[in-house]
C-alpha cells in the first residue's frame, strides 16, 4: 500500500440537536493518510478538536465494515461520497486530493429528522418493517425441515441479492423526493420471491407500502438516483416488482 | 465450591437436555402478562430471545446501544453457520459436531452444554428458513454447504460472505413482528450502565438515554444479558467501534462471576494494520481458506525484497513458496483451527518471512490461484467444453470465485486498493471473538439469580478456541430454543410477585452510581482523549495478553494497566454536557470498564500454567511449537468473583469439567 497524506479542507454540517438551526464550518485538517477511511479521517479531526477544547462532531457509524448500515453522510453531494458500492466507513481519503474542499451534511430527508450534527433518526425504516416485513412464523424450530422445499438457485439469488440491503438509508438521501421506494422494495422483493414468503405477499405489500407513506416520505419518479448511490446496488428491478406485487394485491383485495 | 454448581442434568448426554426440558417448571399463557423480561443487545442471542419471549407472551423489553436492533455486531459475521444436517452425507451426526466442538475449544468446554448446541443445530437452520433467510443453493434447488476450520466435512450452511447478516436480519424480521405486535417494546440508542438487585436478584437495569443523556430505571423479573464480546479492550479488533463489555461488566461488578477471561481468538485471516490512525481491523473470512492457500515465502531475501517493492508475490516460483500450513497440517492443511493458523503465521513472520510493509512486517498471502485454475477447469468441463484455453480456464474461475466470495474481494479491493483476483490478499491474525465472558450454569443463568446470559457474552460453549461458523450456532440455539425454556423455568417462580417497582432504594443507588460516574468524567478536566488512554491500554494488550504471552510480560501487564488506569481517571477529558449525544462520553464509560477488564485477563492468563486453544504461554510448548495443556491442573473453568476496584483482589473459583463422553486428548491436526 503507497502511503501518503494529504491536507483538505473541511465544510462540516453542525447542529445542536433537532430544535436548533445548523450551518456549515470549516476545519482544516493536515497529514491524513490516504490509507484512512473517511470515518478515520474524522476521528482524527475530532481528536484534533477535543484536544483544542472544542466539540467533536457527532457522526452515526459503527461495525465500520460496510455491513450494519449505521454510517451515513452526504458527501459532496452524494450518499456515501464519491466511490461506488462502499458505504462511507469503507471510503478511502485516496480518492481525495491534497488541498481539497470537501462538504459534509447529513441525510436531508422529512422523515429522518436531524438529532445532532450528522446524526440523523431513521427509526421510520424499523417501523416499516414492524407493518410487514417478516414471515409470520413462530420461533420453535418446529417447522418443516429446510430441504423440504426445493427453491431454484436463479430466484434464491435473486432473494438474496434483495436481502443484501443495508437500511442506511442511502436511497432516500440520495432521491429528489425522499423516496423510500428501494429500501421498501427489497423487503418485498426478497420474501415476494421465496416460497416462504408469498403466503402473506398481498397483505405484507399492503402494510409495508401504507407504512411507508405515514412516516412521509415522498413518491418515486422512477429516476433512479437511489440504485446509483446504493451502496449494496440494490436493482431498480426491485421496485418494479414491488409496484406488480402493490396492483395484484390492490386487485385482489377489491 | 456449591456456588459453582453448573446443574448439568442427570442422564445419557443424547438424552439430557430433553428429559431436563421436559420436567422444567412453565408458566400458563395468561400468567405471562404479568411477567416482565428485559433483554439488553439484539445481536442474534438478543433479538432470537426478545422475539420467542414476546412470541410466549412475556413482556419484553429490548435495548440496544446503536440505533435501530439490526444493526448489532452479528450482523458482520461472514462464513456461514454450522448445523449437523448431513445433507452432503459425508458422515455428520450430532456426535460428530459435538466432538468437532469439544475438540476444537481445546478440551475447555462444558460437554453437556456443547452437546444441547449440536441437538439443536439442525432446528436453526429450520427455523432461519422459514422465515425466509436465502441461505446458498445448489442447482437443484436444495441448500448449499461448504467447509469451515478443525473438521473434516462440509456442514457450514451461508449466504455468500454475509451470512451473519441475513442470519441477523431473519432475527431482527422476528423481533420486529413481535414489535409490531406490541409484545417488545424496543429501546433504540440505550446503553444498560448498571444491573439493579433487588433482595440477591436481579431485577432491572440503569439505562442512559443516549440522545437525551436521561438516566433511566427499568425494572423486570428477570434481565438477559446478550451483549456480545470484549474484543475491543484491545483498541484495535475486528468488533464493532460500539462493541463493549460494560453491560456485562456491570454484572459482573453486581455479583456474576467472569469465566475464563484470557481465552480470545485471534482470527488468523485478517487484513493488516497500516497506519497509527487506524480505527479498526477488517476480517476476511475464514471461507477463504476453503478456496485459498496461505503461504510465505521460502526464501528470507524474497521476502525482504517484496517488502522492499522490488518483487510482486506473483514472481515468486511454486517452489519457492512455503505454504506452512499444508507442510506442518498435511491432514487438515489450511483448515485448521483458528488458534492454530494464527500461531503459525505469527511463527513464520517472527522468523524474517513476513511480507507486509509495515511497522511490523507482520503478513502472510492468501493466494486463490490454484482455486481459480481448478474451478475454471471445471465449470468449463461442466459446461460441455473438454479443451478450454488458458484464458478461458481463468476467467471461468475468477467467475465462479467471484460469485463465491465476491463482497469479500470487493471490500479487500476497496481498503487496500489491491485486487485479490490478481494478486494474493495479504493476511495477518487480529482479535475478532471472546470465549470467555459471564459464567453460567447449563440454564444460561450467572450467579446472580434472575440475570441470564447468552450468546458471545457468556462463556459456555468454544472452550479455549472457538470453531468456525458456531458463534452464528451458538447465539441462535441460546435465543430461540434454549432460553425460552429456561428463563420461563425461572419465572415460574414470579407469578405472584407483581411488578417491580422502580421506587425501591436498591434503583435509587444504582441510579446515584451511574450520575456520580457521568459527573466525575465531565468534570475531570484532564489533558488526554478518551481514544488515547484506550490505544495505550490495547497497545499493552496485544503485546503482553495477546497472541503469545509469558509470566513476566503478565506480571507487568497486570502493574502497567493499573497505572494506566490511575492515569486515566487523573488525566481524562471528556467534552460535552451530560443530557445531549456525547460519544466521548459514551467511550469513556466503555474504556473504565476495559481497564478492570484488561487487568483481569492478564491475572487469568497469569494464573493459567499451560497453554490451551487460543491461550499460549511460551513456557509451555512442545518441540514443534504445538501447545501443552496440563489436564491435570487446569482441567477447570477459571470463574472471577469481584471484590472491588484493585482487581488483584478479584477471586477464582474452579468450575472443574467432567469429560465423560469424549476422552480428552492431544488435540492433533497433522
Amino acid at each position: 500500500m503507497a502511503s501518503k497524506t494529504i491536507n483538505i479542507n473541511l465544510k462540516i454540517w453542525r447542529q445542536k440537536n433537532a430544535n436548533s438551526k445548523g450551518s456549515m464550518e470549516t476545519y482544516k485538517l493536515d497529514n491524513v493518510s490516504t490509507d484512512s477511511s473517511f470515518l478515520e479521517m474524522l476521528d482524527q479531526l475530532n481528536e484534533q478538536l477535543v484536544n483544542e477544547r472544542k466539540e467533536p462532531i457527532a457522526f452515526d457509524h459503527d461495525c465500520r465494515e460496510g455491513i450494519c448500515g449505521m454510517c451515513s453522510l452526504y458527501i459532496n453531494g452524494e450518499a456515501h461520497g464519491p466511490d461506488r458500492a462502499v458505504t462511507t466507513c469503507q471510503l478511502h481519503m485516496r480518492k481525495f486530493k491534497d488541498g481539497e474542499t470537501i462538504y459534509v451534511e447529513p441525510w436531508r430527508a422529512k422523515a429522518f429528522p436531524v438529532i445532532k450534527d450528522l446524526v440523523v433518526d431513521r427509526s421510520a425504516f424499523d417501523r416499516i418493517q414492524q407493518a410487514g416485513g417478516f414471515v409470520s412464523v413462530n420461533t420453535s424450530g418446529r417447522t418443516m425441515d429446510a430441504n423440504a422445499i426445493p427453491i431454484g438457485k436463479a430466484e434464491a439469488d435473486k432473494a438474496f441479492e434483495a436481502a443484501t440491503c443495508i437500511g442506511c438509508g442511502a436511497c432516500v438521501a440520495s432521491c429528489k423526493n425522499a423516496s423510500a421506494m428501494l429500501f421498501v422494495s427489497a423487503k418485498v422483493s426478497q420474501l415476494a420471491l421465496l416460497p416462504q414468503g408469498q403466503v402473506e405477499a398481498q397483505q405484507r405489500v399492503l402494510n409495508m407500502v401504507k407504512q411507508m407513506d405515514e412516516e412521509g416520505f415522498g413518491n418515486c419518479t422512477n429516476t433512479g438516483a437511489c440504485a446509483v448511490e446504493c451502496p449494496k446496488e440494490i436493482s431498480l428491478e426491485n421496485i418494479a416488482r414491488m409496484n406488480r406485487e402493490y396492483l395484484k394485491a390492490m386487485v385482489s383485495a377489491e | 465450591m456449591s456456588i459453582l454448581d453448573s446443574k448439568i442434568p442427570e442422564g445419557h448426554i443424547s438424552k439430557k437436555w430433553t428429559d431436563y426440558k421436559d420436567h422444567l417448571r412453565l408458566v400458563a399463557p395468561n400468567n405471562r402478562p404479568k411477567i416482565d423480561v428485559i433483554v439488553v443487545g439484539t445481536g442474534l442471542a438478543g433479538a432470537s430471545a426478545a422475539a420467542s419471549l414476546g412470541e410466549m407472551g412475556y413482556n419484553v423489553k429490548a435495548f440496544c446501544f446503536q440505533d435501530s436492533p439490526r444493526r448489532a455486531h452479528s450482523i458482520a459475521a461472514q462464513g456461514g453457520i454450522n448445523a449437523a444436517k448431513n445433507y452432503q452425507n459425508d458422515g455428520d451426526s450430532v456426535y460428530r459436531l459435538f466432538y468437532d466442538t469439544i475438540k476444537g475449544g481445546d478440551y475447555r468446554a462444558r460437554e453437556a452444554n456443547v452437546h444441547r448446541l449440536a441437538e439443536v443445530s439442525g432446528n436453526i437452520i429450520d427455523q432461519c428458513v422459514a422465515q425466509g433467510v436465502p441461505f446458498a443453493r445448489e442447482y437443484g434447488g436444495l441448500l448449499d454447504n461448504r467447509s469451515f476450520g478443525g473438521t473434516q466435512l462440509q456442514r457450514t450452511f451461508y449466504a455468500a460472505g454475509q451470512t451473519g447478516q441475513q442470519l441477523l436480519l431473519g432475527a431482527y424480521s422476528a423481533i420486529s413482528r413481535q414489535i409490531g405486535l406490541g409484545r417488545v417494546q424496543m429501546y433504540n440508542r440505550h446503553e444498560m450502565l448498571d444491573l439493579v438487585k433487588v433482595d440477591g436478584k436481579a431485577r432491572g437495569i440503569i439505562a442512559r438515554n443516549l440522545i437525551t443523556g436521561e438516566i433511566e430505571r427499568h425494572s423486570a423479573h428477570a434481565v438477559i444479558l446478550c451483549t456480545g464480546g470484549y474484543g475491543n479492550v484491545y483498541f484495535l479488533s475486528t468488533n464493532a467501534m460500539g462493541s463493549n463489555v460494560t453491560a456485562a461488566w456491570k454484572a459482573h461488578k453486581r455479583g456474576a462471576y467472569f469465566a475464563n477471561p484470557c481465552y480470545v481468538q485471534i482470527h488468523p485471516t485478517c487484513i493488516p494494520v497500516h497506519g497509527t490512525n487506524q480505527s479498526k481491523l477488517t476480517l476476511m473470512s475464514e471461507s477463504l481458506r476453503n478456496s485459498g492457500r496461505i503461504w510465505v515465502p521460502k526464501k528470507k531475501e524474497d521476502a525482504e525484497a517484496i517488502r522492499a517493492g522490488q518483487l510482486k508475490p506473483t514472481q515468486i516460483a511454486e517452489e519457492d513458496r512455503d505454504y506452512y500450513l499444508e507442510r506442518r497440517y498435511p491432514a487438515f492443511g489450511n483448515l485448521v483451527p483458528r488458534d492454530v493458523a494464527s500461531r503459525a503465521a505469527k511463527e513464520r513472520c517472527d522468523a524474517g518471512y513476513g511480507i507486509e510493509a509495515n511497522d511490523t512486517m507482520e503478513g502472510v498471502y492468501l493466494d486463490f490461484s490454484s482455486e481459480i485454475q481448478a474451478k475454471g477447469k471445471q465449470t468449463a468441463y461442466a459446461s460441455g467444453n473438454h479443451n478450454p484455453s488458458e484464458e478461458e480456464i481463468i476467467q471461468l474461475g475468477k467467475k465462479w470465485v467471484e460469485e463465491k466470495y465476491g463482497n469479500l474481494f470487493q471490500m479487500y479491493e476497496k481498503i487496500t486498493d489491491e485486487n485479490p483476483y490478481e494478486t494474493p490478499m495479504k493476511i495477518y491474525p487480529a482479535v475478532h471473538y471472546t470465549m470467555g465472558g459471564v459464567w453460567v450454569d447449563y440454564n444460561l443463568q450467572s450467579t446472580i439469580p434472575g440475570c441470564f446470559v447468552a450468546g458471545e457474552a457468556n462463556f459456555s460453549d468454544h472452550g479455549a478456541n472457538r470453531l468456525g461458523a458456531s458463534a452464528l450456532m451458538q447465539g441462535l440455539a441460546d435465543g430461540y430454543f434454549v432460553l425460552p425454556y429456561t428463563v420461563s423455568d425461572y419465572l415460574a417462580g414470579d407469578i405472584r410477585t407483581g411488578k417491580i417497582s422502580t421506587d425501591l432504594p436498591e434503583f435509587e443507588e444504582a441510579e446515584n452510581h451511574v450520575k456520580d460516574m457521568i459527573s466525575r468524567f465531565l468534570n475531570n478536566n484532564g489533558s488526554k482523549t478518551v481514544d488515547h488512554f484506550h490505544k495505550r491500554l490495547g497497545h499493552i494488550m496485544w503485546n503482553k495478553v495477546g497472541m503469545a504471552r509469558n509470566a513476566q510480560g503478565l506480571t507487568e501487564a497486570i502493574s502497567e494497566i493499573a497505572a494506566l488506569r490511575e492515569e486515566f481517571y487523573k488525566e481524562v477529558y471528556v467534552p460535552g454536557d451530560a443530557n445531549e449525544l456525547n460519544p466521548e462520553l459514551e467511550k469513556a464509560l466503555r474504556v473504565a470498564d476495559f481497564m478492570e477488564l484488561g487487568q483481569l485477563m492478564a491475572r487469568d492468563a497469569l494464573q493459567r500454567n499451560e497453554s490451551c486453544g487460543g491461550h499460549f504461554r511460551e513456557e509451555y510448548q512442545d518441540a514443534e511449537g504445538e501447545t501443552l495443556r496440563d489436564d491435570e491442573n487446569f482441567n477447570f473453568v477459571g470463574a472471577w468473583e469481584y471484590k472491588g476496584m484493585d482487581i488483584n483482589q478479584s477471586e477464582l473459583h474452579k468450575e472443574v469439567l467432567n469429560y465423560e463422553y469424549i476422552k480428552i486428548a492431544a488435540r492433533n491436526y497433522k
